[in-house]
């Protein structure tokens, strides 16, 4: 590997930019494309399903074997409101393997005892979520019901663009945040990228049991191709 | 997407910024039951020390081993391991997988 590749490769990995690097297995040769050039890379097809399933893989392109080994950042996932749900989402998530926050400014829910070995932030939205970085990679929960938690963090989201955003409350609950965003000024395709009720619709009834229907919703968003997530949505 | 590997690359630019040869090894292809899946790496200096792993320990050895030559002769090589290679005999993929490692010079 050219020193410039590794170096250029590093750089995005660190600024958490996704990149695949293209190896010809044969001649040695290889190239880095980054995620804002899959668009008019003649591997579009392969680099973009390959990103999406997180997955490296040899593939046989104009009669050359090539190896696509994908750079993705870790995903992290955001938790606003240390509750009950909480407790049972943030081990579900970290062992999927995300790097897993609560934020919560109620210190009686945001204790290490409710969340052991869990990173908490016992801070209001506005002081906790600007240090976390919350980019593409972040998939951003609000559950705690309150609206002077639950709405600027939905904001913050927005403005993040999160691959994943979903609140809990039911649909009245979520037509009356929809209103209180609208009025501070969100936009509507924002808005309507908020996934609530939250979770796939598999009849959860308990904690656990919402964490693994929040999970699955946030997996299906990962990792499905854009036309299959609207069917399971 | 979800892999914690410890910063090979990182290494691999640091080493060969302090003046080492440098060489990366990368899982490209498995068949049946490898250990570690495609992209899985190992990065070796010439002074024998790496860091990451292609199978959980079983081939390690070997790699570091055909590393050192390609650091010297600069040119990249394919290696397979698998319970059908002599190699694999002796160095075993216990697992019955096989392996397709690729291994070039940083640099």
């Amino acid at each position: 590997m050219k020193l410039e590749i590794l170096h250029e490769l590093n750089a995005e990995r660190a600024a958490r930019r996704p990149a695949i690097l293209v190896t010809d297995t044969e001649s040695g040769e290889q190239r880095l494309v980054k995620a804002k050039d899959f668009a008019r890379d003649p591997l579009c097809t392969e680099l973009e399903k390959q990103l999406r399933m997180g997955k490296s893989a040899s593939v046989e392109a104009g009669g050359k074997k090539l190896f696509l080994n994908v750079y993705a950042p870790t995903a992290k996932l955001v938790i606003v409101g240390a509750v009950h749900i909480s407790q049972a989402l943030a081990p579900l998530a970290r062992s999927l393997g995300y790097d897993v926050t609560v934020v919560d400014p109620r210190t009686a829910f945001a204790s290490p005892e409710r969340f052991p070995d869990i990173p908490l932030v016992a801070e209001w939205p506005d002081t906790a979520l600007p240090p976390l970085n919350v980019d593409a990679y972040t998939a951003f929960v609000a559950v705690t019901h309150d609206p002077k938690i639950d709405d600027p963090a939905l904001l913050h989201a927005f403005e993040r663009g999160c691959f994943y955003i979903g609140a809990l409350g039911s649909r009245k609950t979520h037509a009356k945040r929809a209103d209180r965003l609208r009025a501070q000024g969100a936009k509507e395709n924002d808005i309507a990228r908020i996934h609530a009720p939250i979770g796939l619709a598999i009849g959860a009834v308990s904690p656990s049991e919402i964490a693994v229907a929040i999970m699955a919703e946030i997996t299906a968003v990962l990792r499905l191709p854009p036309k299959e997530k609207e069917e399971a949505a | 997407m979800l892999d914690r590997d410890e910063d090979i690359l990182k290494a691999a630019e640091d080493w060969q910024k302090a003046g080492r040869g440098v060489a990366l090894a990368t899982v490209v292809e498995t068949w049946g039951s490898a250990p570690r899946p495609a992209g899985s790496s190992l990065v070796i200096n010439d002074e024998g020390t790496f860091l990451g792993s292609v199978s959980g320990g079983c081939v390690e050895g070997a790699v570091v081993t055909e590393a050192m030559d390609v650091i010297q002769s600069g040119k990249p090589r394919m290696l397979e391991f698998g319970v059908a290679d002599e190699t694999a005999w002796n160095v075993g993929l216990s697992c019955g997988g096989t392996i397709r490692v690729f291994v070039e010079k940083v640099g």
